[in-house]
C-alpha cells in the first residue's frame, strides 16, 4: 500500500545524508565485495582442480618401477617395468580396461633451424582415449602405425609454438627426434598444466614400438597407466593388476612389491577438499567483515532514528501506525544493504576479474555466490535494522513531538 | 461491543443522557497523572467538557494548567488515566493502537506551535502525508493536497520547502495538511506562540474562515486578544475547568 512512498522516503533521507550514507554503505560494500571475491578465488582454485581430475580421465592408476626388497631391506638392484609386463597385464588382468605403457626421456627435437628440448613420449594408440585427450588437428597414430613401427609424431598443444609455427601448418611436416626424421601427423588439444611439475602440452608423442625400437633400444617403461574396468572399485583393480606383476616379477608371498602405485586422483582429490576448506575459510572471514558493515547500518539507523525522533511524532499525529514506522526504517535499512550488496557484488566480481586477467589467478564469479551474497546482504539489512526500527514505531507519539 | 460496526445512532444511544445529539467531543471526570520519579503530577483532576459539531472553541489558562495535556486527550495522542472520553460516540479509552492512529488520521487534524512541518518535502508532499497514510492513490493525493493548499492561498508556494517559507507560510501548509483528510476537528495548539501579531491576525482570520465554512476547531492559547476569535471560552486551571461561557463571536 504504502510501499512507493516509503521507499521514496527512504531514497530521500539516504540522499539528504549523502556522506553518511556512503561511509555506511562502504561497510556492506566492502564486507560483500570481500565474500564475493574469496569465494571467486577459492571456487576458481577448486575448478582448476576438478578440471584436472576430469582430465586425467577416470579410474587411472599408474605404475612405476621402484626398488625391490628383501625382508624389508632395499636392494641395490633397481628393477624395471618392461613391455612384457604392459603385455601380462593387457592379457592377465580382468579387473583393468585399458594399459597404455609409457616409456619417456627428454630429447633434442628439431624442425627445420629451430632446435628444442622436450619430453618424447613413447606409448600406444589408447593414450588419447584413456587420458581424455582430443585431437583438434590431424589423427593420433593407430595400433597398425604402433605395430609397423611408422616414424609418427603427434604433438601436445604448446610444441607448435615451440617450434615456432600454428599447429594445422604444423601436420604432414617432418621433425627430427634425435636426428631420425618423424612425420607430424597430429596436434592434442590443450591441457594446462594445472600447477604440476611437467606440463603434458609440451610433450610428443610417438609410437611404443617405433620409440623402443628406433630412439630408446630399450623396452623398458617408465610407467604403466591402467585404467580400472567401470563399476569396479580401485582396491579391486589394484589387486588385479599386482597378482599379474608379483607373478611376473616373481616376487615370493610375504615380500614387497617391487613397484609403486600412485593415484592421482586421489592426490588431487585430497587437494580438493582442502580447497574447499580454503574457500569456506576465505568466506567466513569475509563474512565477518559483512557482519561488520551490519554493525554499522544498525549504528547509523539508531542515529537516524534519534535525530528524527520529531518526524515520527509528525508522522504518528499524522496517522502513521507501528507498522507504517517500523516498515519505513526498515526499509530504509534495507535500501542502504540493498544497494550496499549490489555495489559490493559488482566491486567483488570486477576484483575477481581482474585478479584473472592481470595475475593469472584461477577465479570463478558463480551466479549461486552472486544470490546468496545479495539475500545475505539484504538479510543484515533486515537483522540489523530491525531493532531500531522498532524502536522508532514504539515511540510514544507525544514525546516524540516534544523532542528537542 | 463491536465500536467499529455499530451505526452513530446506535453510539450515540450509549453517551451520558445529558449529551447533545451533535456531541463531537464528550469528556467525564477526565483524568492525566504523570508519575514524576515517585512524585505524581495531576495534569488534569477530572475535566468535563462537551464539544458540538461546528463549534470554535478557545481553551486557555496559565501556563502548566493542562491546556495542552488536555488537547493531547482529545486528539488521541494521549491517554488518560482516568474517566472517560468519547469522539463521535466511539469510547476512545477503549480502542487500540492502531486504531487510535486511524482516527488521528481521519478525524483530527493537528496544528502545532512550531509548525512539525517535514523539513526536506515540499509543501505539497507536506500536505499529502496524511493522505498517504489514509492510503489514497499518488494522483487523488495531489489533487487534494493541491485544493488545501489553495484554500490557506499557498497555491503559487506548493513546491517550495519549509526553509524557503515565511512563518506566517509555513503554518498556512500546517493549517492546509490538517484541512486535507476533511477531518472532523482541528485541533491547535499555540498555532501562532512562534508568529509577530501580524502574522498571527491573518492565521486567525483563516481559522475564523474554516469555522464559518462549517469547520469544527479547538484552540489553545493563553493570549486574550487571540482567544477572542473563538465563540466559546473554556478557562482551565491547575488542571480542572474554572470556566466555560460563550462570547459575542457565537451567533
Ligand atoms: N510528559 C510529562 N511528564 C510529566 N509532567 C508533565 C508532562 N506533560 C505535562 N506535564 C505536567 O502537566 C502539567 C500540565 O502541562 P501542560 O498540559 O503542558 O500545560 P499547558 O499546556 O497548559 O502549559 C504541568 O505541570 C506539566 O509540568
Ligand atoms: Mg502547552
Amino acid at each position: 500500500m504504502l510501499l512507493g512512498e516509503t521507499i521514496a522516503v527512504a531514497f530521500q533521507s539516504i540522499r539528504a545524508n549523502k556522506l553518511r550514507t556512503a561511509l555506511t554503505m562502504l561497510g556492506v560494500i566492502i564486507g560483500v565485495a570481500a565474500v564475493i571475491a574469496m569465494v571467486a578465488l577459492g571456487t576458481g582454485a577448486q575448478r582448476a582442480v576438478e578440471e584436472r581430475i576430469n582430465s586425467l580421465g577416470a579410474n587411472l592408476l599408474t605404475i612405476y618401477a621402484g626398488q625391490s626388497f628383501n625382508r624389508g631391506v632395499a636392494s641395490n638392484n633397481r628393477v624395471s617395468l618392461t613391455t612384457d609386463d604392459a603385455d601380462a597385464i593387457t592379457k592377465d588382468a580382468r579387473l583393468i580396461s585399458a594399459v597404455v605403457p609409457e616409456m619417456q626421456t627428454s630429447l633434442q627435437v628439431k624442425l627445420g633451424n629451430k632446435n628444442i628440448n622436450t619430453n618424447v613420449l613413447g606409448t600406444t594408440a589408447n593414450y588419447t582415449e584413456v587420458r581424455n585427450y582430443t585431437v583438434p588437428f590431424g589423427r593420433m597414430f593407430s595400433q597398425g602405425d604402433n605395430n609397423s613401427r611408422q616414424r609418427f609424431a603427434v604433438l601436445g598443444w604448446d610444441v607448435p609454438e615451440m617450434l615456432g609455427g600454428n599447429p594445422a601448418a604444423m601436420i604432414g611436416q617432418t621433425i627430427s627426434i634425435r636426428g631420425i626424421p618423424f612425420e607430424i601427423i597430429g596436434v592434442l588439444n590443450q591441457k594446462g598444466s594445472g600447477g604440476s611439475w611437467s606440463n603434458p602440452d609440451e610433450q610428443i608423442l610417438i609410437p611404443l614400438q617405433t620409440a623402443r625400437y628406433r630412439i630408446f633400444g630399450t623396452d623398458r617403461l617408465r610407467s604403466i597407466t591402467v585404467q580400472v574396468a567401470e563399476g569396479v572399485p580401485l582396491e579391486q583393480g589394484i589387486v588385479d593388476f599386482e597378482r599379474v606383476l608379483r607373478r611376473e616379477h616373481k616376487i615370493r608371498p610375504g615380500a614387497d612389491n617391487d613397484f609403486q602405485v600412485r593415484n592421482q586422483q586421489e592426490i588431487l582429490a585430497t587437494q580438493q577438499s582442502a580447497t574447499q576448506v580454503f574457500t569456506a575459510l576465505l568466506a567466513s572471514i569475509a563474512g565477518v567483515s559483512l557482519l561488520v558493515g551490519g554493525i554499522g547500518i544498525m549504528n547509523i539507523m539508531l542515529v537516524s532514528v534519534t535525530e528524527r525522533t520529531r518526524e515520527i511524532g509528525v508522522r504518528k499525529a499524522l496517522g502513521a501506525t507501528r507498522g507504517n514506522i517500523l516498515t519505513q526504517f526498515l526499509i530504509e535499512a534495507m535500501v542502504l544493504s540493498f544497494v550496499g550488496g549490489a555495489l559490493g557484488i559488482l566491486l567483488g566480481s570486477g576484483t575477481a576479474i581482474a585478479l584473472a586477467r592481470l595475475a593469472g589467478w584461477n577465479t570463478y564469479v558463480s551466479p549461486t555466490a552472486i544470490g546468496v551474497a545479495f539475500v545475505f546482504s539484504a538479510a543484515v539489512g533486515l537483522f540489523f535494522g530491525i531493532w531500531p526500527a522498532r524502536r522508532a514505531s514504539r515511540l510514544d507519539p507525544i514525546v516524540a513531538l516534544r523532542y528537542e | 461491543m463491536n465500536a467499529a460496526l455499530s451505526t452513530t445512532a446506535e453510539r450515540m444511544a450509549m453517551l451520558p443522557p445529558d449529551v447533545p445529539r451533535d456531541a463531537m467531543i464528550v469528556t467525564r471526570n477526565l483524568q492525566r497523572e504523570y508519575d514524576m520519579g515517585g512524585e505524581v503530577v495531576r495534569a488534569l483532576r477530572g475535566v468535563d467538557v462537551t464539544i458540538r459539531r461546528n463549534e470554535f472553541v478557545a481553551i486557555m489558562g496559565p501556563s502548566g494548567s493542562g491546556k495542552s495535556t488536555l488537547m493531547n486527550m482529545i486528539g488521541c495522542l494521549d491517554s488518560p488515566t482516568g474517566g472517560e472520553y468519547w469522539l463521535n460516540g466511539f469510547r476512545v479509552s477503549e480502542l487500540a493502537d492502531d486504531e487510535l492512529a486511524r482516527i488521528r488520521n481521519k478525524e483530527i487534524g493537528f496544528v502545532f506551535q512550531t509548525f512539525n512541518l517535514l523539513p526536506r518535502a515540499t509543501a505539497l508532499h507536506n500536505v499529502e502525508l496524511p493522505l498517504v497514510y489514509a492510503g489514497i492513490g499518488a494522483k487523488a493525493r495531489v489533487a487534494k493536497a493541491t485544493e488545501a493548499l489553495r484554500k490557506v492561498g499557498l497555491a503559487d508556494r506548493m513546491h517550495h520547502r519549509p526553509n524557503e517559507l515565511s512563518g506566517g507560510q509555513r503554518q498556512r501548509v500546517a493549517v492546509a495538511r490538517a484541512l486535507v483528510n476533511d477531518p472532523s476537528i482541528i485541533l491547535a495548539d499555540e498555532p501562532t506562540g512562534n508568529l509577530d501579531s501580524a502574522t498571527s491576525a491573518e492565521i486567525m482570520q483563516l481559522f475564523e474562515e474554516l469555522y464559518a465554512g462549517g469547520q469544527t476547531i479547538v484552540l489553545v492559547t493563553h493570549e486574550h486578544d487571540i482567544a477572542a476569535h473563538a465563540a466559546r471560552q473554556v478557562h482551565l486551571l491547575d488542571g480542572r475547568i474554572e470556566q466555560d461561557f460563550l462570547t459575542e463571536k457565537s451567533s
